[in-house]
Formats: C-alpha cells, sequence, structure tokens
C-alpha cells in the first residue's frame, strides 16, 4: 500500500548485486544483500475436495498436487481416508461407513480433525501454500467446520465438487482404483465391486452437494459428467484461477504420451551443448528406426510436436506425418556456455561449472536459462499435453527432463538428473492415479550425454574432480 | 477431432539418400524441407496452429449485459494471440439499413417491418462471416447481437454446421440494476442511436428498448442446451457455467473471459530509465542506469507518489535497469523474467551501425517485417507476444498496476491494450523518460502520457525507405537515432 508512511524517496539509491547462481539482481547496502521484503499478500490456500465415494476426488487431488509443486507452488494432500486406515488398521466391510454407526462416525471425525491438523502445521509452520484436503466433505456441517478451521488460521479456501450420476464411469473408477486398494487386499472382483457400491450408499442419503443459492459466498468449482460441464464461483485470486484453468483442461480418455529426444547430432558426438546442429549418421538412422516403431504401434490420430531446432526437426521429417514447432520445446539456453565442451566451460568457467553442480535446478547460464526457467516455459506445453490425446514430443535433453519430472512427480532436486538416453522413446500411459512408463530403446547407438552429480561441488575443486562425471565423446 | 490438414500428408520412403535437407527461413528462422521454391506450402510455423476448422462465437444476452463490451475485448485478445478474429455487430448493420433510430418502438416484438428488417440484417452479417473465413483466412468470427431466442440461435447453428463452423456460445446474465444502468450511462449514451437525446431521454428509451427483449427471452437451457458448447457469465463474471468446451482455442476463451473483470483501476506502463548502452546506441544487454537514467527514477518515485493510488503493484523484468528503476519508488515490486527486453541473439550489445557492417542482409530482413523477423540465435516480436501472454492474462486479473520494462516489451504490451495490429506494432513510439497511464473505459482505453522533464537519447528507428537486401549503407542507417 503506497501510502506516507512507506513510501521513501531513496537519495542514495540500493546498490544492485546479481546472484551468482540464480543470476537475479537483489539490492545490497555495505556488500550485504538486503532480505527481499517477501510478499505476505499470498495468504496459504486450502483446497477441499467434495463428493461421493468414486467420483475421481483423489485422483483430482494427486493429479492437482503434483501440477502445483511441478509449476513450483509447495503444495501437499491430505488423504483423510489414509488416516482412517492408519487408526482402523483393518477395513472389515461397508458397515464401517453406515450413517448410523456411531463408534464409526467418532473415529471418521477424529480423522478428519487430525488431518486438518496436519493441513495447519504445513500450511502455517513448513511453508507450504496450498494444501488439498481430500475427502467426501459431503454435509454442509462437515464443511463448515472446515471453513471456520481456514477462517481461524487465514487459509483461502477453495472447494472441487466432483457430481457424476452416470453408472459406466462410477463402475470404471471402481474397477481402476478400488481393486488395489488397502482396504480390498483380500477380496475378489465381485466382492469389492459390491461393498464399496453399499459404501457409496451410506453417503447418498446425507449428501447436501454445493449449492447455487446457500453456497453463493464460496470459492468452488462444480465438476459435472467428468468435465462435460463446469460451474465456477467466486475465483478469488491468481492460483485459484490457475487451478480452474487446470481442472478445465484435464480429460480421464485413455491415451498415450511418448517422448523422445532428437537422434544423435553432430555436435553430441563432439561432446558440445547446446547448438542447432543437424543429425549425424547415427541420428538419421534412429529416426527411421522412430518411424518403423511409431507405425508399428499403430496409433489413433497420433500429433506429433517437436521444437524449433533443426534436430528435432529433422528427426519428425522422417516420420512422414504433420508435425507442430514449439519454440517452447527448444533445449534450455546455455547462454554463454553455448556450443562448449564440459572440458572447455571448466576451463573458461570453473566458478559457473561448481555452481551448476550445487543447484542444478536453479542454476542459470550467464545469459542464458535455468531448469527453472525452462519449467515456466513449458508450463503452456503440458497443459495443452493434458488436453491432447495420443502424442509424440520430440525434444532435448533438459526439456524431456522437465516434461518427465511432471508426469512422474519428480521433485526438483532429482528433475536435472533424471536419465534420457539417445535414442530411446519412453511410453506413458496414465492408469490409475499416476502413469504407467515403458522405455523402449531403438536399437541404435549413440553417445551418452548424461553427466552425474560429482562428488566435489566446491568451487575451488581440481579440474579433475570437476570433470570426473563428463562422458565420454571424441 | 480435428481433421488431419490433408495437403500436408506425405508418406515418403525415408532412405538416407533421401532424407530432405532442412533449410532455415531467412526471416523467421524456421527450419523447413527444403522444397525448391515452394517454401510458402511449409509445414512448420512460429507459434503452434490450433484452429483447424473456424469457430464462430455467438453473443447471448439482453441488451446492456456488456455483450459488445466482451465482444470487442475478446477479439482484441485473440487477434493480439496471432488467432485472426474479427467483429460482426448487427446493431451496426441495422444502423446501416435504418440510418435513422427513431426510437424503442422499432425493437416492438409485434413490430412486422422492423423484425423483417432486424432478420435481414442478422443474415448479412452471418453472410459477412462466411466470406471472412472462407476469402480471408479468418479464424474467429464473433457474432455480436442478443441472439436471445432459441430460433435465431437455431439459424445461426444450422448456417455454422452446413460450412463446417464451430459454434460457441457466450451468455451474460445479470439482474443488478445498478450495474445495467451504469453500462447504459458508459456506452449508450454516446451511441449514433441516442445522438441527438439527452442523457434522460436516452435512458428511459433504452429501458424500454430492453424490455421489448425480455418476454422472448429464451436463455441458454440447462437440459435442452446440453449439447452446445457455451459459457454463461452471471453478474459481471461472479459465477460461470461451462458446457462443452470442444478444443484448445475454446478453452483460452473460457479462461480469458474468467480473468477479466471490470472493477475500475489504470495500468502505468513505463520504460526502465536511460540505461549506459541507450547512451552509447547498443541494443540489448544488462547495463545499469545512466545518470539521467537515475534521475528518472527518483522522478518516477516522485510522480507515482504524487498520483495517490491505491494498492498499487509494481512489476519489472529481470534485468539490472528495470530493477535499478523500481528500488527508486522504495516499495515492494515483482521481478518477471517474462518481461526482459526481445533477445537480439548474436546482436545483443551491438550499434545499429555494427549489425549493417556485420549482418547487412539481417539487418534488411528485420526493416522487411518486423514483427515477424527473428534475430539469429534471438527473437521476434512474434515470440515476444507469445511469452508476454501469461503476463497480459496476469495484468487482466489486477487491479492498480505499474509496469516498468523495456522498448520492444512495452509496444507488446501496448498494442494489446490500443489494439494495433501486428505491423504497427514494432513502431509504436514508447519514448524512454515517459510514463503511459491507461485507464479502460467505454470499449476502449484511455491513454494520458507524461514525459518527466528529464532528457533522454532517442531509441527509435523508424522504418527506412530502401529495404531492399542490397541497399547501401546510407539507405540502411538512414533512420538511426543519435548516440555517443
Amino acid at each position: 500500500m503506497l501510502d506516507n508512511d512507506e513510501f521513501m524517496l531513496e537519495t542514495s539509491p540500493r546498490e544492485l548485486t546479481q546472484n551468482p547462481l540464480r543470476k537475479i539482481w537483489m539490492p545490497c547496502k555495505n556488500g550485504h544483500i538486503a532480505q527481499r521484503r517477501v510478499c505476505m499478500t499470498n495468504c496459504p490456500t486450502l483446497i477441499v475436495t467434495v463428493g461421493l465415494p468414486a467420483r475421481g476426488k483423489t485422483y483430482i487431488s494427486k493429479k492437482l498436487t503434483r501440477y502445483l509443486n511441478w509449476i513450483g507452488v509447495p503444495t501437499r494432500e491430505f488423504n483423510v481416508g489414509q488416516y482412517r486406515r492408519e487408526c482402523l488398521k483393518i477395513y472389515k466391510s461397508f458397515e464401517f461407513f453406515r450413517p448410523d454407526n456411531e463408534e464409526g462416525l467418532k473415529i471418521r471425525r477424529q480423522c478428519a480433525l487430525a488431518a486438518l491438523n496436519d493441513v495447519r502445521q504445513y500450511l502455517s509452520v513448513e511453508g507450504g501454500q496450498v494444501a488439498v484436503f481430500d475427502a467426501t466433505n459431503t454435509t454442509r456441517e462437515r464443511r463448515g467446520t472446515i471453513i471456520k478451521f481456514a477462517e481461524q488460521n487465514g487459509f483461502k479456501v477453495f472447494f472441487v465438487e466432483s457430481v457424476c450420476e452416470d453408472p459406466d464411469v462410477i463402475a470404471q473408477n471402481i474397477v481402476q482404483v478400488k481393486l488395489d486398494s488397502p482396504d480390498y487386499t483380500h477380496c475378489n472382483t465381485e466382492e469389492v465391486i459390491e461393498d464399496f457400491m453399499k459404501r457409496i450408499k451410506c453417503y447418498e442419503s446425507s449428501y447436501q452437494p454445493l449449492d447455487e443459492v446457500l453456497d453463493r459466498d464460496l470459492s468452488y468449482i462444480k465438476i459435472m459428467d467428468v468435465g462435460c460441464r463446469y460451474l465456477v464461483n467466486r475465483v478469488l485470486d491468481h492460483i485459484q484461477s490457475r487451478i480452474v484453468y487446470y481442472l478445465m483442461n484435464i480429460h480421464i480418455t485413455p491415451r498415450s504420451i511418448y517422448l523422445c529426444r532428437h537422434g544423435e547430432s553432430d555436435l553430441n558426438i563432439k561432446g558440445r551443448i547446446g547448438g542447432d546442429s543437424g543429425l549425424s549418421a547415427r541420428g538419421k538412422e534412429f529416426a527411421k528406426s522412430l518411424r518403423k516403431f511409431i507405425q508399428d504401434q499403430n496409433i489413433k490420430d497420433l500429433k506429433v510436436w517437436t521444437s524449433q531446432m533443426k534436430r528435432t526437426i529433422q528427426t519428425a521429417e522422417c516420420l512422414g506425418v504433420p508435425y507442430e514447432q514449439w519454440k517452447s520445446l527448444n533445449e534450455i539456453d546455455a547462454g554463454v556456455c553455448e556450443e562448449m565442451m564440459y572440458e572447455e566451460i571448466q576451463e573458461h568457467y570453473p566458478l559457473e561449472f561448481a555452481l551448476r553442480d550445487q543447484d542444478k535446478y536453479r542454476y542459470r547460464y550467464p545469459k542464458g536459462e535455468s531448469y527453472e526457467d525452462l519449467v515456466q516455459r513449458l508450463e503452456p506445453v503440458i497443459m495443452e499435453l493434458e488436453r491432447q490425446e495420443n502424442i509424440l514430443v520430440v525434444c532435448h535433453q533438459a526439456v524431456m527432463r522437465c516434461l518427465l519430472a511432471y508426469f512422474l512427480d519428480k521433485t526438483a532436486d532429482e528433475l536435472p538428473y533424471l536419465k534420457c538416453p539417445l535414442h530411446t522413446v519412453l511410453k506413458l500411459t496414465p492408469m490409475a492415479y499416476g502413469c504407467k512408463v515403458e522405455s523402449v530403446y531403438l536399437g541404435v547407438d549413440s553417445v551418452n550425454t548424461q553427466r552425474d552429480r560429482p562428488e566435489n561441488v566446491n568451487v575451488q575443486r581440481t579440474t579433475g574432480d570437476a570433470l570426473q562425471t563428463v562422458p565420454a565423446h571424441l | 477431432m480435428e481433421l488431419p490438414q490433408l495437403e500436408h500428408v506425405r508418406l515418403r520412403r525415408c532412405d538416407s539418400a533421401e532424407q530432405k535437407k532442412l533449410t532455415q527461413t531467412p526471416l523467421l528462422k524456421i527450419w523447413v524441407p527444403w522444397m525448391g521454391c515452394n517454401l510458402n506450402r511449409r509445414r512448420g510455423s512460429s507459434v503452434p496452429q490450433f484452429c483447424n476448422s473456424p469457430t464462430m462465437i455467438v453473443m447471448v444476452g439482453l441488451p446492456a449485459r456488456g455483450k459488445t463490451y466482451i465482444s470487442k475485448k475478446l477479439t482484441r485478445y485473440l487477434n493480439w494471440i496471432g488467432v485472426p478474429t474479427k467483429m460482426f455487430n448487427v446493431g451496426q448493420y441495422r444502423r446501416e439499413a435504418v440510418k435513422i433510430y427513431k426510437n424503442f418502438e422499432f425493437f416492438k416484438p409485434d413490430n412486422e417491418e422492423a423484425m423483417r428488417i432486424r432478420k435481414a440484417c442478422a443474415a448479412a452479417a452471418l453472410k459477412d462471416v462466411a466470406a471472412y473465413f472462407s476469402k480471408e483466412q479468418g479464424q474467429v468470427a464473433v457474432f455480436d447481437a442478443t441472439n436471445t431466442t432459441r430460433e435465431r440461435r437455431t439459424v445461426i447453428l444450422s448456417y455454422a454446421k452446413e460450412r463446417g463452423y464451430k459454434v460457441f456460445f457466450v451468455e451474460s446474465i445479470c439482474d443488478d440494476p445498478e450495474i445495467i444502468a451504469e453500462n447504459i450511462k458508459q456506452v449508450k449514451f454516446g451511441s449514433p442511436d441516442y445522438v441527438d437525446r439527452n442523457v434522460d431521454e436516452a435512458m428511459e428509451d433504452f429501458v424500454q428498448r430492453i424490455d421489448c427483449y425480455r418476454a422472448s427471452y429464451m436463455p441458454i437451457d440447462d437440459e435442452k442446451d446440453r449439447k452446445l458448447s457455451y459459457i454463461k457469465i452471471f453478474d459481471v463474471g461472479s459465477r460461470y457455467l461451462v458446457n462443452r468446451v470442444q478444443d484448445h482455442i475454446q478453452s483460452r476463451i473460457v479462461y480469458y473471459l474468467m480473468n477479466i473483470h471490470v472493477t475500475p483501476r489504470s495500468i502505468y506502463l513505463s520504460r526502465h530509465g536511460e540505461s549506459e548502452l541507450n547512451l552509447s546506441g547498443r541494443i540489448g544487454g544488462d547495463s545499469g542506469l545512466s545518470p539521467r537514467g537515475q534521475k528518472y527514477a527518483n522522478a518516477l518515485a516522485a510522480f507515482i507518489h504524487g498520483q495517490n493510488i491505491r494498492e498499487l503493484k509494481v512489476w519489472t523484468s529481470h534485468m539490472k535497469r528495470t530493477i535499478q528503476t523500481a528500488e527508486a519508488l522504495g516499495v515492494q515490486y515483482e521481478q518477471w523474467k517474462a518481461l526482459n527486453e526481445i533477445d537480439a541473439g548474436v546482436c545483443e550489445e551491438l550499434t545499429y551501425e555494427e549489425i549493417q557492417q556485420n549482418l547487412p542482409q539481417e539487418f534488411a530482413l528485420r526493416d522487411q517485417d518486423k514483427y515477424r523477423y527473428r534475430y539469429p540465435k534471438g527473437e521476434s516480436y512474434e515470440d515476444l507476444v507469445h511469452r508476454l501472454e501469461p503476463v497480459i492474462m496476469e495484468l487482466e486479473r489486477q487491479e492498480n498496476v505499474l509496469v516498468i520494462c523495456h522498448q520492444a516489451v512495452f509496444r507488446c504490451l501496448l498494442a494489446y491494450f490500443l489494439d494495433k495490429p501486428a505491423d504497427e506494432l514494432p513502431y509504436l513510439r514508447c519514448p524512454l523518460h515517459t510514463v503511459l497511464k491507461l485507464t479502460p473505459i467505454a470499449y476502449g482505453c484511455k491513454v494520458e502520457s507524461f514525459f518527466l522533464n528529464i532528457e533522454a537519447v532517442n531509441t527509435h528507428r523508424e522504418r527506412p525507405v530502401n529495404v531492399d537486401v542490397n541497399r547501401n549503407p546510407e539507405d540502411a542507417l538512414q533512420t538511426v537515432p543519435d548516440h555517443i
């Protein structure tokens, strides 16, 4: 707020210094970096799922959590069913959920409160920004408790209700995720379905969906019939807007996403990073093998995406089908290090080389990018991948690591070291709450471009230590 | 399901001897298969193409519900992100047909003569939509009319179906009398229909006009229209109902509509203070402020203070010169990498004279098509727009904001707010040490320009007369502004 008390006319401006790792300009006085005033206007957000069992609440919770973490918003999900399993140890039958089972109700209420307590811990103490409270929350009373809890702790609340009456969809849900639930380890399929249907019935009589009139002051999205229709009420801020956009773009139609790198390039062979070179002879072989592989997969309506760099386009050209070029899929910009070998980087920029090993995710090349920048650049690609069905993305090592980290829920520390070798196609098929991965090496030799984190990341390390993990090249 | 682009499907044998060579188009720097002189049927493009079938956006709602406001804003946004879009306001057609508007009686449901004219106008507008799609390569048409009866909407749906257009309805529902009165004041008083009327007469007539539609108004129905694709906007964005979003462009439209608001606010745009590299006539880089630039930063602080702005947010890029400028304000600011200046690639930190000397062809190509031209290993204005889209989306969500950025970035943002087309965008005047205050008003944006009285170099280079790649250096450097 710009008022008289806060406004200061700086007669001698603060000096700026550039953080050596992230290349961010920050003010400093007398050589000390000023503590950047943390923007506290974003209070934490509590996302609350609402809906009968088998309506996709946990699916949505997990997916949303994965997405938010990937874009850099610390998020955690709290599944009340988990708390119940830890409390009860053994699940006997649907009778536990009967509305007249007083003992059951008491336990369930305790579990919800325990989960809320952990939410408070995560958001207020551990620096989390979003907590996803995954439970049925089907009564107005339960939701009232949560709203009060949030008010007391200064959290914003956003409800995500999933409404679905299509018996096929519900049956499919049960088959996909309930059969494997810890609750049903010793039951066969028919038993599971029968018990679970009765479980759903226990909730039905007391279910009070979010009401257009009674709940008009709440912030929520109602998802109807697996994304056919949405009702969105009172989106309060940026993060809620992003959440709504994301939820409106995801779908559950079965499909597969194929990820691969361009074929081996001329610069790859020389051990040089970046650049815009063409395919080597082996790279061209890979392109042909890729074409055969794709044809054999017999994929319905496959879309193909490449970057705008020669090597991915050359690879796609060989497939003989239309493809879309995305500048956002271009390899990470190594700035002044473009087209250098690791040996040269160590020789000319030993400090930079060490800083990169210290924090490879946040490290930004001078006049270049960081993995963190890459993720931001790739977010629209991910959003569009969610909308699409069968798709092949021909990209680059760092880019593929970022995309893979999104699909496989890898953390920022793991991301820059994910193994994405040349001439290998990853087939990702969404399944249950996650993603099945099949790795297909197409049998064409290539250099290894994976450089693992060396032991010694100190800026004073010897050249030998620095180059310890550099893969072989010409 | 989107149809494959048949002209692009070519299954070729892929022997190494036959693998087509790739060539990089000199202006856009896009790699395409070498097809001799047939480069215009290339498969690549600098931004992903998401529209296959043309889309009709059809507005629905009583008068004074913001349909034209939404239509114009949406059209402006879509054009800015590179989707050729045009608005068709049926009221305009009616004004051309009827010439003089007498009063609301024209809109009475029992006025057969008028009904005939209005139907003919809608039909004429639809014909123009078809022409826009088939002859002008338009991708989205916004059909702005009340379209309040199921019958009228059916006519539009059949028309679209016959021609393979997708249809997306945008219905605006509002019963708050204050909002409606405000709408009428903001946009109806200035309408050509009321040019000879005073304010009270106009208000009275318009209210009766709305009543003419009310009896026959059939809102989009949750049950009967469940197969249609639409968004219903309630009470100026408090609530939305979204049904059957079919594709990418509809998803983007929904996201945009859900982020815009009508709360009064102002957006301040400024460049960083004059930088050291500015002084020497060099482009790009990451230099600090010159002494005059520092003076500007202080003057900006005083100016902002004087404006007495409620809850101002301040945004900068990640580059030293914008941050130094913001530092002088003494308030919190947020750094956006997306606001960084256009990347001039191999031309970073060169003077125009040096670019002409070392890369004369590049220099000429840039003058030929400054919007689409991409610096070698750098960016184009077109790339910049793509990069700035999330900034624009967030600016729409925000209220009072000051954006401290760079010349090319400023031009892109300004083009969005002032609806400037791609060929004008790269030549918009954004001088140093000048703040632009943009205040949304009626259907557009009021612009106030404040030069803060601190001298600075001129960094504006006009398009020279001769853009031929064979031109001589004097012709090339004809419009370069002075520098040290």
